[in-house]
This record gives structure tokens, C-alpha cells and sequence, in this order.
């Protein structure tokens, strides 16, 4: 039987920019709000297994050709430096900080160094999802 | 008394899922389990909703949204099993 998937990717195209937009909000809100690195890293994985059913493990290749075990060891590589990174100021270990700046756009906003070590565990949420997930579905 | 209101509507979406649950265990196929699973995962994210509506707090927000693309996911990647054996293929054929 030929089959055809023409809804499914019509509907992927557009629902795909709305996963990615969310799993942005959950990230950037997870400071006062529920959210943060480790469920925004997860959205962005469900966005691309999406992408993964919709279309192949090809086409999804040639759209993002990145090797996801090395987005896991970036993500681990800038954990640490921003542990590192307090080093340089005389304190101890992986303490955090913040201060308010005037942003040309967004005004006086606080800026945290904890959205750094943030991005850390964003970046290895998605590289082992992926990892995991293409590796088990590969079916050579 | 909009507090009888909510506890009612809890009350009906429990029955409902309550429903759906005696078709996934009874389901003579498969398609049939799947559908009542979705049903059962839209008919959550009304009880969330209500849920924080009754505790009066916007913290649970984002898991309506979340459940409703895992849910859509989920289905999605268990009809493609369904049709065609494989959830991820390497190479599409059409």
C-alpha cells in the first residue's frame, strides 16, 4: 500500500515553530517561573523527534547536521567554565551572580550568570536525548 | 458556589476518563486503545486546568501546553508504528 504523509508534514511544518518557540519561553522564564534548563532542553528534543516522524533520519540530517553527542559535551564544557568562571573573582566554586543593566530594547532588565549554567544543561538535555533516540532508531 | 461548579466539573471529567480507561482495558484493537489513550491525555489537561483554577494559581500553565504536544506526539509517533512497523525510517519511501 502507498502511503502518504502530506497532512502530517503540512501540520509538522507549521506546529514545529510553536514547540521550539515554547520550549524558548520555558527556558528564558525558568528564573521566577516554572520552567528551566532541563524541561526547555526536553521540548526542544520532542520538537526534533517530531521532525524525526514526520519526515527521515536523512532529511532531518541534512537539516541540522550536528553531531548531538558533541552538543552534550559543549553543554558539559560550559557547566563547568561557569563553575571555573568564579574562580576568578576569589570565590568559592560555581557561586552565582547578578546585576541590572540597561538593554537597548528591554530597559533595565536583570541579567543572571545561573541562565549561563542554564544553557549548559540545555545544550546536554537535548544531545543525549537525540543521541538515545536516533541511536535506538536506526534500523540498519 | 463557583467552587460546587468546578468540583462538578472534576467530577464529570473523572466519569469521563473513568470511561475512557474501560476502553483502553476492553479496546478489541489496537487503533482503539490508542485513541482512548489521547482522549484520556486531552481529558487531563481539562483537570489541570480546573485544578489550578480551584488552587488559584498560574503555575500550572505550562503543562497544559506541555501535555498537549506530548499527547500529539505520543499518538503520532504510535499511528506511524502502527501503519507502517517502523516509528523512525532511515530513508522515506515516497
Amino acid at each position: 500500500m502507498k502511503t502518504n504523509d502530506l497532512i502530517l508534514q503540512t501540520v509538522t511544518k507549521i506546529i514545529i515553530f510553536l514547540i521550539l518557540a515554547f520550549s524558548l519561553h520555558l527556558f528564558f522564564a525558568g528564573h521566577y517561573t516554572p520552567g528551566g534548563g532541563f524541561i526547555g532542553g526536553l521540548m526542544t528534543a520532542a520538537a526534533l523527534v517530531l521532525l524525526l516522524l514526520a519526515f527521515d533520519a536523512k532529511t532531518v540530517n541534512k537539516i541540522f547536521p550536528i553531531d548531538f553527542i558533541q552538543v552534550a559535551a559543549i553543554g558539559l564544557l560550559i557547566a563547568v567554565l561557569t563553575g571555573i568562571g568564579s574562580f576568578f573573582f576569589d570565590v568559592p566554586f560555581l557561586t552565582q551572580t547578578f546585576g541590572y543593566f540597561d538593554l537597548p530594547i528591554l530597559g533595565k532588565t536583570g541579567l543572571a550568570t545561573a541562565v549561563l549554567f542554564d544553557i549548559g544543561v540545555y545544550l546536554v538535555v537535548i544531545g543525549v536525548t537525540m543521541t538515545i533516540i536516533q541511536t535506538i532508531g536506526e534500523d540498519e | 458556589m463557583i467552587s460546587i461548579l468546578l468540583n462538578i466539573g472534576l467530577l464529570l471529567l473523572s466519569v469521563s476518563t473513568l470511561g475512557f480507561v474501560y476502553r483502553v482495558v476492553k479496546g478489541p484493537t489496537t487503533p482503539d486503545r490508542v485513541i482512548a489513550l489521547d482522549a484520556i491525555g486531552i481529558n487531563l489537561i481539562g483537570m489541570t486546568a480546573i485544578t489550578s483554577v480551584i488552587l488559584r494559581t498560574e503555575a500550572f500553565l505550562e503543562v497544559i501546553l506541555l501535555l498537549g504536544i506530548l499527547a500529539f506526539i505520543g499518538t503520532v509517533a504510535f499511528s506511524k508504528f502502527l501503519e507502517k512497523g517502523v516509528i523512525i525510517e532511515n530513508e522515506r519511501k515516497s
